[in-house]
């Protein structure tokens, strides 16, 4: 059942494949996103309450959402590896660790300007603000610890579990905070809950979701090449590719 | 296998009561740094009342993390480590068992002190028993969870601050259903569901963790 997975264990292949897929994912990822931030911030109505302020949501929320599956990804990924014993794995986990911290910072940051003229403050402990920062330390945590190793392969595993360790946690990290926050305060969070979005906003906002699920595979898939390549430096494929890049 | 698994506990008991001053220094740690919020924020009693369970359980935490990186540190230099891997003992049953005498000797003394940390810190009665719960129920899931990335980072030299990161942003349900539990006792409620909670998140980490404990020393190991 799982037999079309043995192939991409062998690192040559997996670069095919991410040769193959790279142009697609930029490409679209390219298209989606002009097309989605132009939409959004020129020509998407401003909302009647928050007036053109609100257009950072189409930043926002794709990448607050992305943030997330993104450590999915990436636990899968671990997962993959620990069970499959498949090394190309743990590098495709490696290759998202960053992308998806970067996300999970655009959507701190954005949060924190959109909230600085909305709630008069940059910073509130918010459940989802609070989950959202622990998720950047669930990040940085892994990329750490996979920066600690020499051996990449060891590196590989130990960052593995760890994810996977954080993976399970997210949820309870998740329901606690916001068990957190409505057992001590409870007010603040009924501005997030949003009024059933109009479709003149809701479409430019799918779209933007697309385009940053696109742009985060492109970026992946590149990360992937390069770790690949990276790795098997030594290797006659390896030369080969970079010799053939090199002139082309 | 439970004579094995009785004679590492008594091992490790005896090693880890010959190396007493080191055992002393997360206590002492422990002592200190709750000491400094008095001293930081104003000794007046209904603030220390207020921030009294937060900084007990923060402070547990982090002298915790101080004293876990000794865990496997001496057996995995010395070789033991692999020589019980070789052995073919069940590694998972031995990891329990580590981690039981590590709780024994290094956080149980803490639970010790807290009577003395509740005076301190001016919490009443109420107060002081739910903390009392908590701390039994969480801290053996510190160590736990903390184990797992223990033996992952055992082989790295500059492990210390690594572990922090790795483990403190896990720790934060925890921390939350802890400090709950002691307010909701602040105010005579129920503290039951919190305590469950714990409960069911080391009931969790009692199933999953041992599995992965042995699996990060074998990878720490290679």
């Amino acid at each position: 059942m799982w037999k079309w997975l043995h192939p991409y264990a062998k690192s040559e292949s997996t670069y095919k494949l991410c040769q193959t897929l790279l142009p697609w994912f930029s490409l679209s990822a390219g298209i989606t996103l002009t097309i989605g931030i132009i939409w959004g911030l020129m020509f998407a109505p401003a909302d009647y309450q928050q007036g053109d302020s609100f257009r950072i949501i189409y930043i926002h929320v794709p990448s607050a959402i992305t943030s997330m599956s993104a450590y999915a990804a990436m636990a899968l990924a671990a997962v993959i590896g620990l069970v499959w014993q498949i090394r190309t794995a743990y590098m495709a986990m490696i290759a998202i660790a960053p992308v998806g911290a970067m996300m999970t910072f655009i959507a701190l940051f954005t949060g924190a300007a959109w909230g600085k003229p909305m709630w008069g403050t940059w910073w509130v402990w918010d459940a989802r603000l609070t989950s959202e920062l622990v998720l950047l330390f669930l990040y940085l945590g892994v990329i750490s610890l996979y920066k600690s190793f020499d051996d990449k392969i060891q590196a590989g595993k130990a960052a593995g579990v760890m994810s996977i360790v954080g993976v399970i946690n997210l949820p309870i990290i998740h329901y606690s905070v916001e068990w957190w926050n409505t057992l001590h305060q409870g007010a603040t969070i009924s501005k997030f809950s949003k009024p059933s979005i109009a479709p003149e906003m809701f479409w430019p906002l799918m779209l933007n979701l697309l385009a940053a699920v696109l742009l985060i595979g492109a970026i992946t898939l590149k990360r992937l090449q390069n770790e690949l390549l990276r790795r098997e430096i030594h290797r006659p494929w390896a030369v080969k590719t970079l010799l053939k890049e090199g002139k082309g | 296998m439970t004579a094995m698994l009785m004679a590492i506990f008594k091992r490790d008991l005896a090693l880890a009561i010959r190396q007493r001053a080191e055992l002393l220094q997360p206590m002492m740690f422990f002592v200190l740094v709750i000491s400094l919020f008095p001293l930081g924020v104003g000794p007046g009693p209904e603030t220390l009342q207020k921030i009294g369970p937060g900084v007990i359980w923060v402070a547990a935490i982090l002298s915790s993390l101080l004293g876990m990186e000794r865990l496997f540190r001496d057996d995995f230099q010395d070789g033991t480590l692999e020589q019980l891997m070789l052995s073919g003992a069940p590694m998972p049953l031995v990891c329990v068992v580590k981690v039981l005498v590590h709780w024994l000797v290094s956080i149980f003394p803490l639970i010790l002190l807290s009577p003395l940390l509740g005076v301190f810190l001016n919490l009443n009665l109420a107060m002081y028993w739910a903390l009392l719960a908590t701390l039994l129920v969480g801290t053996p899931l510190l160590s736990l969870v903390g184990a797992v990335a223990v033996g992952l980072t055992v082989g790295l030299q500059k492990g210390g601050v690594l572990l922090a990161l790795l483990l403190l942003p896990v720790f934060v349900p925890l921390l939350i259903f802890a400090t709950a539990a002691v307010d909701a006792a602040s105010l005579q409620l129920p503290y039951t569901a919190h305590l469950g909670l714990i409960g069911a998140m080391l009931l969790l980490a009692f199933a999953l963790a041992p599995v992965a404990i042995a699996y990060a020393l074998k990878v720490s190991q290679s």
